[in-house]
């Protein structure tokens, strides 16, 4: 009983067939429970007012939206070394999830930098490489949009994916570096520079957990629907030769 | 029921407001897509089940 | 391999072959500017590092299709595919050309541009060096782009989209290093990072590109 089994796509569809609501329910459940826990219930930090209720959103979607593009990447190796379908059409799935966090990481870093900086964008080193990460994003799927055979889409983009994250990385590297002067000390970062108490610890989890359930239920739903698709994209090309 | 959020209003309701926005956006595309591609892979198989095994 | 790039050389020289159209561009970007911007010397002075870049960059980027797309339509890809050389050697070989064309000739140019640019005495010699270290970066990051999107038509947009993100580390350091220099500051730092980001792009692309024209030839 392999994991590998599952990358059977019949298999895969059965799974997921059944987990998907359960998967639903949890995450929707722990998303609702976390932002009503951390927007009503918790107190205002005696520094940040109450923008500090922004971390449940902001921090959360960060992670995620890194964790997107780590999936992808293991997706793709996966895809290139075993040739599994399902995990390229995975990888695939996730892509759009990770710019929508990616989204939300900008806008809600935005949002909570102009009352501390003055202005609606601050070139702060961490928005900066979330600007840079939502670009990468945007590369990897319009790859995918532009190449007919599936085959081949997900052997480039599997690449792309690759010299991405080295990049990405790089990235982030010499974006700290282009910002030494600036802002030092007064990132937007909570979560590991001070101690965050347990009253805003707790929730945040709560929401962290809410927005992983929230991606592995929408990988696997978009999953099923590439599935579907590269199937209708097969039949449709066998009409079209009979 | 809301609580005061003081001078920062506009930062914490904006924020949540984009972000659900944006996740609810991003669940409608992913749905709305998967019943459509569900429904013509049901139309083509159906059609090809009649002519093909 | 030496006849390749001569005749990757050749055929870019040639009239359309793009040659002048990387510098032209970049003329454009450094007048330009100016006339956005505004002609006070102190803006432009601090600007200047960053424009030339960039300007750089996107005169780069202006030739990047041509790397494998003419050779893919007309069949001479697949031959090379074949040929004694292999493919990574290919690779190499026309992202030099390409540099030959583009990068070497903005960074010899650039001198006279960094005089619009108003950029400080001290920073011409880090503008050459800071370009000759980090264009045949750009060149061989354009390749592997171009690799990606040859079997593509019209995919020029796609192939900037995909290659600019991968341009940052090397504009940042670049300009970096320009910006210090014009100042009379350190240099070490970043030209050892541009130099880095170089050599191991030039090492590790050419199998990447190569692996993704297999890819597109199959």
């Amino acid at each position: 009983m392999s994991i590998w089994e599952y990358a059977n796509p019949k298999k895969f569809m059965q799974t997921s067939a059944w987990a998907l609501p359960w998967l639903t329910g949890l995450s929707v459940l722990c998303l609702i429970a976390g932002l009503i826990w951390g927007f009503f219930f918790t107190p205002d930090d005696y520094k940040q007012g109450s923008t500090v209720k922004i971390i449940y959103l902001h921090v959360p979607s960060a992670m995620m939206a890194i964790n997107a593009w780590v999936m992808m990447l293991v997706a793709s190796l996966i895809w290139l070394v075993r040739r599994h379908h399902v995990s390229a059409l995975a990888a695939r799935a996730a892509a759009p999830i990770g710019l929508t966090f990616t989204a939300i990481a900008l806008v809600t870093g935005a949002l909570w930098g102009q009352p501390m900086w003055g202005t609606w964008w601050a070139w702060d080193p961490r928005l900066t490489s979330f600007l840079i990460l939502a670009l990468f994003y945007l590369g990897y799927i319009a790859l995918w949009q532009a190449i007919d055979d599936p085959d081949t889409a997900a052997d480039l983009t599997s690449v792309l994916c690759m010299v991405g994250s080295v990049f990405a990385l790089l990235s982030r590297y010499a974006v700290n570096f282009w910002n030494q002067g600036l802002h030092q000390g007064a990132s937007l970062s909570l979560d590991k520079e001070e101690n965050v108490s347990d009253v805003f610890w707790f929730p945040l989890l709560v929401c962290i957990a809410g927005f992983v359930l929230l991606f592995v239920t929408l990988v696997l739903m978009r999953t099923r629907t590439e599935i579907r698709a590269r199937r209708l994209q097969a039949l449709l090309a066998r009409e079209r030769l009979a | 029921m809301i609580p005061d959020l003081g001078k920062y209003a506009t930062a914490v309701l904006g924020s949540y407001a984009a972000s659900i926005l944006l996740i609810l956006l991003l669940v409608a595309l992913s749905v709305l897509r998967g019943r459509r591609v569900k429904r013509q892979l049901a139309e083509v198989e159906a059609r090809q089940g009649k002519t093909n095994v | 391999m030496i006849a390749l790039l001569i005749r990757d050389l050749r055929l870019a020289f040639r009239a359309g072959g793009g040659f002048g159209l990387g510098l032209a561009f970049f003329l454009l970007v450094a007048v330009l500017v100016p006339l956005g911007v505004g002609p006070e010397g102190a803006t432009l002075a601090k600007i200047a590092p960053g424009i030339l870049w960039v300007g750089a960059l996107l005169a780069c980027l202006l030739s990047l299709d041509r790397i494998f797309a003419l050779d893919f339509e007309d069949g001479s890809l697949d031959l090379l595919a074949t040929s004694p050389i292999p493919l990574e050697g290919v690779v190499a070989i026309k992202a030099l050309a390409h540099w030959v064309v583009t990068g070497l000739a903005l960074t010899l140019v650039a001198p006279v541009l960094a005089v619009l640019m108003n950029l400080p005495v001290d920073g011409y010699l880090w503008l050459v060096v800071s370009l000759a270290a980090g264009t045949p970066a750009l060149s061989v990051i354009g390749a592997f782009g171009a690799a990606l999107t040859v079997g593509v038509k019209r995919g020029g947009l796609l192939l900037s989209l995909l290659v600019l993100p991968l341009y940052v580390p090397t504009l940042i350091f670049g300009a970096e290093v320009v910006k210090r220099g014009a100042l009379g500051l350190q240099v070490g730092t970043p030209l050892l990072l541009l130099a880095g980001i170089t050599a191991g792009s030039l090492a590790l692309l050419p199998f990447a590109a190569a692996a993704a024209i297999r890819v597109n030839l199959r």
